[in-house]
């Protein structure tokens, strides 16, 4: 415990010094990601995504399966809303079919890294992220090919009309009332993993399978059922982003929100509930970025940084937790012989 | 005929790097280590040798650096996975965040946002036959010598021994730590040569992730192998083959959409794991921690 303080000392000792050497870049992105009303529902606008991707993730590490395909089912969720967009714009529920589509797409594409694992044992985190990589050009295709825009003059889809999208509480910023998503499955999937059977056989898949298969509960099921909601809540922040804040898809649509919930699902204890919280911190850090980016002081790949070095850190901070304990229960057991 | 070199060029073009890169990811992993950061290994030394090359206008240098980054940011992913038993699949995950950001911010601070592409002087080439250049040498070079490091020396036999059973090792008195760390630096030093290779000798100049999964192509290609150096080779000079047909087929300006052949090396790389399905080849204790009683 008193060497976790240290470490967490230690962040804080660096954002200090990061406060003292680059004093107005930090204030600039401080401003920037709370200093009034705008500031703020960008930062929740940033935070929605991350946290949305993240739960996502959650569900899927719980299950053991470690899925690295957020990416690519989120633009698979996107790509199914401007799809059902194009094929039938007035459906009686459109927005519903649209949110609807984009999980099934999401969830469909991480089942097929599930079933590739399952029936041929290919490792789950080189074939999401491969995945990742064919959902792109996938992306590609679609805005310059079959889903380009009708006067096929820019590589993108077709624009929502603005009632198809979710309302915004100041028609000046981009907060939209779909970021309440994030809250709503963050409790719902905070109570299926740990408060329902299916969650705890999950978890135990996920934790210890060999204890599992002891108590017959199949394994690959569980690992199927995990995959598959996991890239639904994907998929479905990419239809959440769709209908918030784009209205379309284009090739820089995800500026890669599917790695950057990764640290996010981390950095909040693999809890649906904790990554809610660090989703808002890192949608900050987002949205100070982009204002460092506006005053020419940084490059949006920044973040990426950031999160890498947090994640590290955070690492560090649990290796010697263990470490610490390893060390307690060696002493427990010296005592008891 | 020119269209068949013009292929072979490509493929050998591409292949050099993943087979460089494969080798040292083969010790690797038969050392118990799977190298998920090796996408951002691989970028940040293509930056670097970019970097110096840029500043120095000698791509020897450029190597070096290039050489000299990989050790380092392995050193500290290595310090990580095998000193503090973390987690191997988040920690790559940390470093690939770390250098795409890294490598980005840098870029962008030292050249601008302009998008003017920036030309640095290449290794030489022999221009009139399929542009070989010296580097391709170690194509053939870090394989062989891979092969013989694991399978005909003492180191090799306990690095092998540390991807099996790393408590047998550690019990015959070997340190599993350490091997598993001298593994690493050879990991390292051919994912730096593999990720210069792509700034000094095949584009001549760098883009922000211009790495684009070849990292993680690079660990489909060791899985397919079955982690043995001819198997790895093998899949390597296959994968390179996609690569080639995409250049192929671009240029042949058929009806079928160019986004295809750019996901052929990714496509390719996943039917073949497909392929090679479940196979009891893998290491034991791959990605699996050890820490010393």
């Amino acid at each position: 415990m008193k060497r976790q303080l240290i470490f967490y000392a230690l962040a804080a000792a660096i954002a200090a010094a990061a406060c003292l050497i680059f004093g107005d870049s930090v204030s600039i992105a401080a401003r920037g990601a709370f200093a009034d009303s705008f500031a703020v529902h960008r930062t929740l606008v940033k935070s929605a995504p991350l946290a949305l991707t993240a739960i996502g993730l959650i569900v899927a590490w719980r299950g053991g399966m470690f899925n690295i395909g957020g990416e690519g089912q989120l633009l698979m969720g996107a790509l199914a809303c401007a799809l059902i967009y194009r094929l039938a714009p007035n459906l009686p529920f459109e927005r519903a079919a649209l949110l609807a589509g984009s999980a099934i797409a999401g969830g469909t594409y991480a089942l097929i890294a599930a079933i590739l694992y399952t029936k041929r044992g290919v490792n789950i985190v080189i074939g999401t992220i491969l995945l990742n990589f064919i959902a792109m050009q996938i992306v590609s295709y679609a805005v310059r090919g079959p889903l380009q825009e009708p006067t096929h003059s820019i590589p993108q889809t077709a624009s929502l009309p603005r009632e198809l999208m979710f309302g915004r509480p100041n028609p000046q910023t981009d907060l939209h009332w779909g970021v309440l998503f994030a809250p709503v499955l963050a409790v719902a999937c905070s109570i299926w993993l740990f408060r329902t059977a299916q969650g705890f056989r999950i978890r135990l898949v996920g934790s210890n399978f060999r204890a599992a298969r002891a108590a017959r509960i199949d394994a690959d099921k569980h690992r199927t059922i995990c995959m598959g909601v996991s890239g639904a809540i994907i998929g479905l922040a990419g239809g959440i982003e769709f209908l918030g804040t784009t209205g379309y898809l284009y090739d820089g649509f995800s500026p890669g929100w599917g790695f950057l919930g990764i640290p996010v699902a981390l950095l909040g204890g693999l809890h649906p509930l904790g990554a809610l919280a660090s989703a808002f911190g890192f949608g900050a850090i987002i949205a100070g970025t982009k204002q460092l980016e506006a005053a020419g002081r940084a490059d949006s790949s920044l973040v990426f940084a950031i999160q890498g070095a947090a994640l590290l850190l955070f690492m560090l901070a649990q290796a010697v937790r263990t470490s610490s304990l390893r060390a307690s229960s060696r002493i427990v057991e010296g005592s008891d012989a | 005929m020119n269209e068949v070199l013009g292929i072979l060029s490509a493929m050998l073009s591409i292949g050099t790097p993943l087979m460089i890169a494969a080798s040292g990811e083969t010790v690797l992993e038969r050392a118990g280590v799977l190298n998920i950061g090796l996408e951002g290994v691989m970028l940040c030394s293509a930056f670097f040798a970019f970097l110096t090359d840029s500043a120095t206008h000698s791509p020897w240098l450029g190597l070096a650096a290039g050489v000299v980054s990989a050790v380092l940011l392995m050193a500290v992913s290595s310090a990580f996975v095998i000193k503090f038993a973390c987690d191997q699949v988040v920690t790559g995950t940390a470093v690939n965040l770390l250098s795409l950001g890294i490598t980005g911010s840098l870029f962008a601070f030292a050249f601008g946002k302009t998008g003017k592409l920036v030309a640095v002087e290449s290794v030489p080439k022999n221009e009139a036959f399929l542009s070989l250049n010296p580097l391709m040498l170690l194509a053939a070079a870090a394989p062989l010598f891979a092969w013989i490091l694991l399978t005909k020396t003492r180191w090799g036999l306990a690095a092998r021994g540390c991807g099996e059973s790393p408590e047998s090792v550690s019990a015959l008195g070997f340190s599993v730590i350490k091997t598993r760390l001298q593994a690493s630096g050879f990991a390292a030093v051919c994912a730096g040569i593999a990720g210069s290779y792509l700034t000094i000798a095949q584009t001549n100049s760098f883009a922000p992730n211009m790495t684009a999964g070849i990292g993680f192509v690079v660990l489909a290609a060791v899985t397919f192998g079955r982690w043995s150096i001819a198997g790895t080779v093998f899949a390597s000079l296959l994968i390179a083959l996609g690569y080639g047909a995409q250049f192929w087929l671009k240029a042949k300006q058929t009806a079928i959409p160019y986004q295809l052949f750019d996901a052929l090396p990714y496509l390719s790389a996943l039917i073949a794991l497909i392929c090679a399905g479940r196979s009891s080849s893998a290491p034991a204790s791959l990605a699996r921690p050890f820490s010393p009683k």
